[in-house]
């Protein structure tokens, strides 16, 4: 408690280095383990998948949780990322090196995700609350329907023989990079426009601040590393298929950011390491997997919004703080 | 057969389409209208009655009559059940733990029946056995013009019962000011109760004329029309009735003439890019109310 206490107390460099060497730590600590073969290839996979989630519930978190934007579509980003990248990296292979190519895949799925960002966002992002979600959720569709009948990239039968570049290196970074990225912009000006447009949007508008603009900001920002994320999961399977990015997609993440806390960095984190090794915790039970998450949904947003339930925790929490103190 | 009549075939498509989107749609829009929730667990009510009609004439050889109706009364009391558990606890809870909730209901649902019956299709009996109606060279089949005029009776009769009877009364009171109605002594609970319970009897009406157009039965039958509707729904502006049904019948036919006429994969899209270009430039819907925002 002491340790914490202190570090709170610390100047801003001194605490960033402090964070920066645990952040390393974890990932060498990791990495030997993985050499020397304690953490199986199986564990590896799913240490991989959280930290594509991280990268896509921090930045859908910007948007809804933020921003307070309800938006049903950031799968249809990802879409947009997985295969631009994938595209692109499939056919450069070979002509460079392959880092300097996955590099370049990246920056292209994160730049054509927020070009799709800007395209959604302009004419969207006047509509509020539920419409926005419809219409999120319909270019999603889109974006899905439109891949099932390319077949430039596969189409249907899927896109097949992308390089498989991901690995824990790159996906690691990428989520430490998205989530310090995202907490500087939240921390900024800029982030202080954004949550006051969640706050209350007539006022922050009369206070001079340019609503549409920084909700655009946003919304790109989200959808930029929605593609980084779809593009570091094309290169870890190998293989695309529209139907990965359906609305259950969409809704997924979201769960995690609402579960997670909305307009809260460390517990969307937490959320997405909980909510990817869960299912595969469940794998024995696999016929009551979906029965178990559909339950697990229901019961944990009773338990956190009821009232009446809210009050019942927060009684045994207190008769439990009496015994102990 | 000549092209003329090939369209109107495509037409009798699109409305038999559009009669059961409608009566998704309508369950949509009034549980919208009253509670604002978008209920994403509507769809699978129509599954769920669609089970429920096929094992009472498979298993338990009730008339056809006996079994729509059973399947009716089970499908409203799920839809109060439901709201009852599930979303009237969250009533004061933001719009997005709402919105989880139903998810969470709708992915229950699906996946308690795929428990119960497997994932395998099974075949829905003939419940409608009647000849084919011939109008001039074209021929409609007796499941298409039933729906259409199943649908049709079951609109103005909900028509009616909103407009003129006390419940219908409350129902839109309730939906325009909720605190307002509760001050002038109406029951909320009740009102809510009994509009999820009217939802969901269409839906599994909907659910039946949908198998007896679509023969198979599965645990997910649900999420496509159920979504289908929805568009529907917000089409003609949700949480308006006459909305509904004219968004239900529009999306039908013009997802039918696209079907036919454009391009069978990309009629989703279609259907989803006409959604969005009429919420860019329309978003309260076709018949939906221009609602001025206060500060």
């Amino acid at each position: 408690m002491k340790v914490m206490e202190k570090y709170k107390e610390m100047a801003f460099w001194p605490k960033m280095f402090i964070n920066f060497i645990l952040i390393l730590a974890i990932f060498l600590l990791i990495t030997v383990l993985s050499n020397v073969g304690i953490i199986s290839n199986y564990y590896q996979g799913i240490m991989l998948s959280i930290c594509i989630n991280v990268i896509l519930v921090v930045s859908l978190n910007i948007t809804t949780g933020f921003l307070g934007q309800l938006t049903l579509g950031h799968a249809g980003f990802m879409a947009v990322g997985a295969y631009s990248g994938a595209f692109l990296s499939k056919n450069l292979m070979g002509t460079l090196p392959d880092p300097l190519i996955f590099l370049l895949a990246i920056i292209v799925g994160g730049v054509v995700a927020m070009a799709f960002g800007v395209i959604v966002g302009v004419p969207t992002l006047r509509l509020k609350g539920d419409y926005l979600a419809i219409i999120t959720l319909a270019f999603g569709e889109v974006i899905k329907n439109i891949l099932l009948n390319l077949n430039i990239v596969g189409g249907a039968s899927g896109y097949i023989g992308i390089p498989r570049y991901t690995n824990f290196l790159w996906a690691y970074w990428l989520a430490v990079i998205t989530v310090v990225l995202s907490i500087a912009l939240i921390n900024s000006r800029h982030g202080r426009a954004i949550v006051s447009i969640r706050e209350d949007e007539i006022a922050s508008e009369a206070s001079g601040i340019d609503t549409k603009k920084f909700k655009i900001l946003a919304f790109v920002f989200a959808a930029f590393f929605a593609g980084v994320a779809g593009c570091l999961y094309a290169h870890y399977m190998g293989i695309l298929e529209p139907k990965t990015f359906k609305f259950d997609k969409s809704i997924e993440i979201l769960v995690m950011v609402v579960l997670g806390g909305m307009g809260n960095i460390k517990g969307s984190i937490i959320s997405a390491i909980v909510l990817t090794v869960l299912p595969q915790l469940l794998v024995s039970v696999s016929g009551y997997r979906m029965l178990l998450y559909a339950l697990a949904l229901i019961i944990m947003m009773l338990f956190k919004y009821d009232p009446t339930l809210v009050k019942l925790i927060n009684n045994i929490k207190n008769r439990f703080k009496k015994v102990r103190g | 057969m000549s092209g003329f009549s090939q369209f109107l075939m495509q037409l009798v498509n699109g409305v038999n389409a559009g009669s059961i989107y409608a009566l998704i749609a309508l369950g949509y829009t009034m549980v919208y209208g009253i509670a604002k929730l978008i209920n994403f667990a509507h769809g699978d009510i129509i599954m769920v009655g669609a089970y429920i009609c096929l094992f009472a004439i498979g298993t338990f050889n009730l008339p056809v009559w006996l079994a729509v109706i059973v399947s009716i009364v089970l499908c409203a009391l799920l839809g109060i059940v439901v709201e009852k558990i599930a979303y009237k606890p969250l009533r004061s809870a933001s719009r997005i733990s709402l919105l989880i909730t139903a998810i969470g209901v709708s992915y229950l649902l699906q996946s308690l029946f795929q428990l119960l019956f497997t994932a395998n299709p099974r075949p829905f009996p003939t419940i409608i056995s009647l000849p084919p109606l011939m109008l001039g060279s074209i021929s409609i089949s007796a499941p298409y013009y039933i729906t259409f005029i199943v649908s049709v009776i079951l609109m103005t009769v909900l028509h009616l019962f909103v407009q003129k009877t006390k419940i219908g009364k409350a129902m839109r009171a309730v939906s325009e000011d909720s605190q307002a109605a509760q001050l002038m002594g109406i029951n909320i609970d009740k009102t809510i109760s009994i509009t999820f319970a009217l939802g969901s009897a269409l839906a599994a009406v909907a659910g039946i004329l949908y198998c007896s157009s679509y023969p198979m039965v599965n645990p997910y039958l649900g999420s496509l029309p159920g979504i289908k509707a929805f568009i529907a729904a917000v089409l003609g502006g949700i949480g308006s009735i006459p909305g509904a049904v004219l968004g239900g019948f529009i999306l039908g036919i013009i997802e039918a003439l696209t079907k036919a006429y454009i391009s069978s994969q990309l009629s989703d899209a279609i259907v989803f890019t006409v959604l969005i270009i009429m919420l860019v430039f329309k978003p309260s819907g076709i018949l939906g109310k221009n609602v001025k925002e206060k500060v």
